[in-house]
């Protein structure tokens, strides 16, 4: 049985159950409501905003690295293959999971996710719930990639010989970054538990 | 962590809000008979159960979902209280010692925790500045302070501080945008990156924030939320 079966609202940040209509929870404050339907149309915005920060994030430098000799400026899979071509083989691959492959999946997962609320799926709730758990989890991680830039950028200043600087990917992926985790914060996961006939009741 | 037997009743079926003639008029507050403040709704799926603390050492978790509920820990109130202490002496010293420090061809550099978090200064790069800082530095260190000031009062049984129930609900908003730990994995990778262009070693500052980021990792594990909403309430209600 759910809250909502029951005639009750539940606060989603202190667990607690009120009467149905209620709308505020009297123990934390927080706003309440049964099933935050509206919440679908903030995870797309903040999607979207996500995937178009991504683009220039992959495009435009990262790090510019100026050298005696030369100065290079590398984006992020480039950095990465870099570092592969210098056989630090272990830190490439963590780089190319934490900035290419968990954005992507992230970004397909969230689509997924919300699709599958709207449409009915036939992958058990419990499945997308454990899939929503894990892009919860290591959405955070993709920030690594900026504080490497920020650490390299304040300790890489060695008057000619070598200076790192960052560059303007640094940005527009951490925005990135920021967007996904909130488009999967604004996420109603009570939803994904509502059979179809409960979902037809609610809209 | 032994996961105890199911702590929480299920409620089923059969039930259904009070009607109003039942109870006070106006107000439907128990459900079945039971009170409202004796069930809890899992936050994940909605799932309702009868609340009851688990015993110690066990954890309720929500049968639907498998998120955990309750959890609560020994003395864990006083544990908090001490390693909150140690991580805002931690964060202090950690800021003003050298973080890392560099030296190729005879050039040498030294970077603190702040240099690295106000590194982004042309144009809009100031607001990762901005970012950065508040994620490994002051974001960690509100919550902390915050979790102090909510829970002094309750482990010594008085009266919660004037917005004690605001100021913890901050700290369950802020909690994913603490991201010290991602920041001390960061510093490894940085030391790698640069492996070949220069020798990277790690000044005072970097273990202490190595100890604080343990210390905050397991002082949110001693915290159980739902616990400390519930002495806030009992706490509201005899005021
Ligand atoms: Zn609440
Ligand atoms: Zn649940």
């Amino acid at each position: 049985m759910t809250a909502r079966e029951a005639g009750l609202v539940a606060c989603r940040r202190c667990a607690r159950v009120w009467p149905m209509g209620t709308e505020r929870c009297g123990r934390c404050g927080s706003h309440l409501v049964s099933r935050d339907t509206a919440s679908l149309g903030r995870v797309w915005a903040l999607w979207f905003a996500g995937v178009i920060c991504y683009i220039p994030a992959n495009t435009n430098p990262m790090l510019i690295t100026q050298t005696l000799l030369s100065s290079s400026s590398s984006t992020i899979v480039g950095g990465a293959v870099e570092l592969l071509n210098h056989g630090a083989v272990g830190v490439a691959i963590i780089i190319l999971i934490a900035s290419v492959l968990i954005p992507v999946g992230k970004f397909l997962a969230i689509a997924y996710l919300a699709i599958s609320v709207r449409r009915g799926s036939n992958v058990s709730a419990r499945r997308r719930h454990h899939l929503y758990e894990v892009v919860e989890f290591i959405g955070r991680w993709s920030m690594i990639d900026v504080f490497v830039v920020a650490i390299l950028s304040s300790l890489v200043q060695l008057s000619v010989v070598a200076s790192i600087h960052p560059g303007s990917a640094a940005l527009t992926f951490a925005l990135s970054v920021i967007f996904t985790m909130l488009s999967a914060q604004a996420f109603d996961t009570r939803l994904f538990w509502d059979t179809k006939d409960q979902r037809n009741d609610t809209t | 962590m032994p996961v105890g037997p199911p702590n929480l009743c299920r409620m089923n079926g059969a039930m259904s809000v009070a009607s109003a003639d039942d109870t006070t008029p106006g107000r439907a507050d128990t459900l079945g008979g039971v009170p409202l403040d004796a069930l809890m709704a899992c936050p994940q799926c909605d799932a309702l159960y009868e609340a009851r603390m688990p015993k110690e050492g066990e954890r309720a978790v929500c049968a639907r979902c498998h998120t955990v509920l309750i959890a609560p820990k020994r003395k864990a109130g006083l544990k908090i209280i001490a390693l909150t202490l140690a991580v805002i002496i931690l964060v202090f010293s950690a800021l003003f010692f050298p973080f890392l420090t560099i030296d190729a061809g005879g050039f040498g550099n030294k970077a603190s925790i702040l240099d690295s978090a106000s590194s982004f200064q042309s144009g809009p790069m100031v607001f990762l500045s901005v970012a950065v800082a508040g994620m490994i530095i002051i974001i960690p260190l509100v919550r902390t302070l915050l979790i102090l000031y909510v829970l002094v009062p309750v482990v010594l049984d008085r009266t919660p501080y004037a917005h004690a129930r605001r100021a913890f609900r901050l700290t369950q908003e802020l909690k994913p945008w603490a991201m010290a730990e991602i920041f001390a994995i960061g510093c490894a990778v940085a030391l790698v990156k640069v492996a070949d262009l220069a020798h990277i070693g790690f000044g005072p500052a970097f273990w202490m924030f190595a100890v604080l980021v343990i210390i905050v990792l397991v002082n949110d594990n001693y915290l159980c939320t739902w616990s400390v909403w519930k002495s806030l309430e009992l706490d509201q209600q005899e005021a």
